[in-house]
């Protein structure tokens, strides 16, 4: 029925037809609903089964594990802080779907719609590269982010981060990054502190009030290590009773929507990796180069700076670490491409991102902002690899 | 040199076509540092303005007499003289904004505007040509300084020139200052979006 639909209203957009300044958006419609019956008309073309379209749906399949759990959390921190001591999982559930649904809604239209926008100025067809970048963007925010704010910094990111560079593929910054580091910037209140990372409010008649005047601290544990005066970490769930390290793991923990749940992202890196889609190089970079400094960092623990006193695998459990290892630094577009200088960006983004976290008060969480650095330097590290490997074969030829 | 020179060409070329700032891309450190609020970017304007003017008449005069080695000292001593002298003045009538401006009135001996300006017209025509070509780029210059200094403003602290515009209800419905706006990096963001307009309306000047 669609297709016949299609079918109907198709000789509107062709060439000479009256809706002609729209078809780009058709187009784009048209080949996200079926496959295109065009062939190519010169040479022989080799095609592959993994398109970008694929490659962008199985990132968003890895990212469902952490969506579901983000919803899960949502509703369990809500419910937690409201003093309730019953935690139904379908109402759980459906206070955190209806908390985060307002979020990905508004991310997807403000990002497409510039997306189709510029590609109908431009006459291009419509590239998918926002289908991950949507979901990417609330899942890496707070919850109580304000939707406008959203709104602004999609769009700001889209138009100065990618289409500004010339679109999907050629955007030197991870775009939902980007989005993140703009809402962190220019609204600092609501992107940190104690109230931005707990819903506090009911919806729909689901959940309820979260006092804070009430002893409930919606502090995230890197926040509350940031803070911590003394030589001893004591960390608490949003009661006040202590936190371990499994919650953490586990992700019953205050944070960014997606990124508290360190099982469901190895269940999300579990599927990249199998799938091929991300460079284990990177992945496994990155961690080495977190574990690498948290080792260091805790070996001269001090309480000048608190975050020292987190061993190496604390590090990498709590905040956006794990997160942005797996989901952030793997992007194919800005991360390294030379296979040495996979494991040299890996590596550094790792190292740079627990040097922010512990030795910058300002900034509890460095992922972000190592991965934000790193990208900027990918293409430097790249030209470097490929100029020692010319530089050897010229040494060959000579000798 | 140039027998007949049209100064309406001398002076408003800067304006847009010759744009010190958005076309040459001189200057553009100031303008990051001080259009954080409208007022210092006025300020800092009609100093650019006064000491570019008076710095092009200055060289032109004794322009046959400056030996080619010793050029770019004695343009050096000339700007450094009546940058002074525009320092002293602010601090006397415009103490506050004099603070906020801080080094930047003294760098703008450094500012490549000036030097380009004195290097490429003053040196080479006559004093009153000179003098126009100074102001026009001195506009030039706070143009873009205002306009960057309006947005930056506006949306960065909600004020204009230090009065309050953006309504209190607007607070009151959530709406929070852009705090980005207030760092250098979204002056550099304007200035491109100013380009970018720039270039659109302008076609002559797109590179291919």
């Amino acid at each position: 029925m669609l297709r016949k639909y299609l079918d109907r209203v198709k000789p509107h957009f062709e060439p000479g037809g009256k809706l002609h300044a729209f078809h780009s958006v058709f187009d784009g419609f048209e080949t996200f609903l079926y496959t295109p019956t065009s062939t190519s008309s010169s040479g022989v073309h080799i095609h592959d089964s993994l398109d970008s379209k694929r490659v962008m749906i199985i990132v968003v399949l890895a990212l469902m594990p952490c969506l579901l759990f983000g919803m899960y959390n949502t509703g369990y921190q809500n419910f937690l802080g409201s003093g309730m001591t019953e935690f139904p999982f379908w109402s759980v559930m459906a206070y955190g779907f209806l908390a985060i649904l307002p979020r990905i809604i508004v991310t997807y239209v403000v990002g497409l719609g510039i997306e189709f926008v510029v590609a109908q100025w431009r006459k291009e067809e419509i590239q998918e590269g926002f289908l991950v970048t949507g979901i990417l963007v609330p899942l890496i925010c707070p919850i109580e982010t304000p939707i406008w704010m959203l709104a602004v910094a999609t769009a700001f990111a889209v138009i100065f981060a990618k289409e500004v560079f010339g679109g999907t593929g050629y955007n030197v910054f991870n775009v939902a990054l980007v989005t993140r580091a703009f809402l962190f910037f220019a609204y600092p209140a609501s992107m940190s502190g104690d109230h931005a990372f707990i819903s506090a409010n009911p919806i729909c008649g689901l959940g309820g009030h979260v006092n804070f005047a009430d002893g409930v601290s919606g502090a995230t544990p890197l926040g509350q290590v940031a803070t911590t005066v003394g030589d001893k970490l004591h960390l608490t769930n949003i009661v006040g009773d202590p936190l371990s390290l499994w919650d953490a793991f586990l992700g019953l923990i205050p944070g960014s929507f997606g990124e508290t749940s360190t099982l469901c992202i190895l269940i999300g890196a579990a599927i990249l990796l199998f799938t091929g889609i991300a460079s284990w190089r990177v992945m496994l970079s990155v961690v080495a180069g977190g574990l690498f400094m948290g080792w260091i960092a805790n070996l001269c623990q001090t309480p000048t700076y608190p975050a020292s006193m987190l061993s190496p695998v604390e590090q990498l459990v709590f905040g956006g670490f794990a997160f942005a290892a797996v989901f952030m630094a793997t992007d194919p577009v800005t991360a390294a491409r030379t296979t040495v200088g996979k494991y040299v960006y890996g590596f550094l983004t790792g190292v740079i991102a627990i040097l922010i976290r512990v030795y910058n008060n300002g900034y509890p969480e460095g992922a972000m902002l190592a991965v934000l650095l790193m990208n900027a330097f990918a293409p430097l590290i790249d030209y470097c690899v490929v100029q020692a490997n010319v530089n050897r074969r010229m040494r060959r030829l000579k000798a | 040199m140039a027998e007949k020179i049209n100064w309406k060409t001398v002076f408003f070329n800067p304006f847009s076509k010759n744009n010190p700032v958005i076309v040459q891309v001189l200057g553009i450190c100031s303008v990051l540092a001080v259009t954080a609020k409208l007022e210092p970017a006025i300020v800092m304007g009609i100093s650019v303005i006064a000491v570019l003017a008076f710095s092009n008449v200055i060289i032109s005069l004794i322009r046959n007499t400056i030996p080619t080695n010793i050029r770019i000292i004695v343009q050096l001593v000339v700007v450094a003289g009546l940058v002074v002298i525009v320092d002293q003045l602010l601090k006397a009538y415009t103490y506050d904004v004099s603070k906020q401006l801080s080094v930047f009135i003294g760098l703008i001996i450094t500012n490549c505007i000036l030097m380009g300006r004195l290097e490429a017209f003053a040196m080479a025509n006559k004093p009153w040509p000179s003098f126009l070509d100074g102001v026009g780029n001195g506009i030039g210059y706070t143009i873009i300084l205002v306009i960057v200094g309006f947005f930056r403003e506006l949306l960065g602290s909600g004020t204009l020139l230090g009065y309050q515009v953006i309504p209190q209800w607007c607070y009151d419905h959530g709406y929070v200052n852009n705090g980005l706006m207030i760092l250098p990096p979204m002056a550099l963001i304007v200035v491109g979006c100013i380009i970018w307009v720039h270039r659109s309306i302008n076609k002559d000047l797109q590179d291919e």
